[in-house]
């Protein structure tokens, strides 16, 4: 049965059934825990300091729509002093992403930040729907996660902006790590519940709503009628997520608790030395500048296959190492600009 | 005798499970009577939101079936809300059903 008032005023009318505590709270206590969980999510990992230019990664979608509205909200209410800008990437889906950005168009307007966007095709010189026609709808998601994330890093340095902020949730993390115990990726799974990842030459990145429960941002997205876009990607989506997910919503409903216990048993792996030792050594690539595990990245590697229209054959190192030694790439082939990673915090150019 | 009342209730659909119900967010439903159970005639079975769940398939959605229903209620990852009140606050699909309700299906499973 429903409680009469809320368990933290009790005095109106409860809304909303916690998932992370079972409380049954009002429209306005939801509000406002909500904010102070990120705000204290914030500001315990010591995420930003005043002065930061901060690039929310913007989809349009649920998610990221919340999070620009909540960074403005704790920006202005707490005075942390942050330059916030909105950066969106087009992967060149027409009837998804065309549809998306200008969701995030109005966004723009809504919550008075300046807007990037960065397409593939601007980046790459291929959009998602030339990479598909190509190479079918095998491993088209390969292509885009690779190529998004490069983006992302790239369009955050035209913006010289210091960090980025993702809204991946506390589901998107804990279908992480289920998923790489799944696949026995120890190394991921050892980083995959840090808040902030940041290498030597990479842009911070981080996730303010990393114990958010998606039902509370859902919930506050409707209470609060923001305006997001919600269509699955009309090329097939990713099928191992897709059951690792379904998978935590079947365990969420039976115990909703289930998906901070997956993130804090995640967080309490340890992975030993010998294990982060196989890790191979971050360089820089040779082609574009950008940070590689080898001598190639993989976005200048994928882009090379398309461009010698040999994608299957180019997803491994080792066959594009072969492929060089039968036949170098030609002069005039598409390459990715060269990458420049801007200026350190603090530092006056 | 009241057997051929019917309640009117407005329903909608959001986060993307609108793609299933004709592209339309916003429904406006008369929702008849569940049928008696047989072995007690007498006895009505009252319109609760399984019940709803059970005719919107039947009646309203227009694909893909799986995506909205899952073991006799709806797939987890779907928020429902009652008079814009979570359901799990009204016994969830146990909810008996009042003319002019407004009942909410939101889809939490589409990207961010």
């Amino acid at each position: 049965m429903p409680s009469k008032t809320c368990a933290l005023c009790h005095s109106a009318r409860p809304i909303l059934k916690r998932p992370k505590t079972g409380q049954q709270i009002c429209k306005d206590c939801f509000f406002k825990v909500f904010e102070t969980e990120v705000h204290n999510t914030i500001t315990e990992a010591n995420l930003f300091r005043t002065g930061d230019r901060v690039a929310i990664g913007a989809s349009g979608g649920k998610d990221s729509t919340v999070l620009a509205y909540v960074m403005k909200t704790l920006n202005e209410r707490y005075g942390y002093g942050l330059e916030l800008f909105l950066l969106s990437i087009d992967e060149g889906i027409t009837g998804y992403r065309d549809d998306s950005l200008e969701t995030v168009k109005r966004n723009q307007e809504q919550y008075d930040m300046p807007l990037k966007i960065l397409s593939y095709d601007e980046l790459y010189g291929w959009t998602m729907d030339r990479i598909v026609s190509t190479i079918g709808r095998k491993n088209n998601c390969t292509f885009c996660g690779v190529f998004r994330r490069q983006a992302l890093d790239r369009g955050a340095s035209a913006l010289n902006v210091d960090h980025i902020v993702t809204g991946h949730n506390a589901d998107d993390i804990a279908e992480t790590v289920l998923m790489n115990i799944m696949r026995g990726d120890i190394a991921r799974l050892g980083r995959c519940t840090a808040i902030c990842t940041q290498g030597e030459d990479t842009i911070r990145r981080s996730k303010p709503f990393k114990y958010a429960y998606e039902k509370e941002i859902v919930m506050y997205a409707y209470f609060k009628k923001l305006d997001y876009f919600s269509t699955e990607c009309i090329y097939s989506p990713d099928a191992y997520r897709g059951h690792a997910r379904a998978f935590l919503k079947d365990l969420e409903a039976a115990r909703p608790s289930a998906i901070i216990d997956i993130i804090h048993s995640g967080e309490a792996f340890e992975v030993k030395q010998e294990v982060k030792a196989t890790q191979k050594l971050q360089q820089t690539c040779k082609r574009c500048g950008y940070m590689s595990s080898n001598e190639l990245c993989k976005a200048c590697t994928l882009l090379e296959g398309l461009e010698r229209g040999l994608s299957h054959a180019v997803i491994t190192d080792r066959a594009r190492q072969k492929l060089d030694a039968e036949e170098p790439p030609s002069q005039a082939m598409r390459t990715i600009p060269y990458f420049n990673l801007p200026r350190a915090p603090g530092v006056t150019s | 005798m009241t057997d051929s009342q019917v309640l009117n209730l407005k329903v909608e659909f959001g986060g993307g499970l609108e793609l299933l119900f004709d592209k339309k967010r916003s429904h406006r439903v008369a929702l008849p009577s569940p049928p008696s159970s047989p072995p007690d005639a007498a006895k009505k079975t009252p319109a609760d939101i399984n019940f709803l769940i059970h005719w919107l398939k039947d009646n309203l959605l227009r694909e893909r079936a799986e995506l909205f229903i899952e073991n006799g209620t709806v797939r987890p990852g779907i928020l429902v809300l009652v008079n814009d009140t979570d359901w799990e606050l009204e016994g969830e699909g146990e909810y008996v059903l009042q003319e002019g309700d407004e009942i909410v299906f939101i889809s939490t499973l589409h990207g961010g």
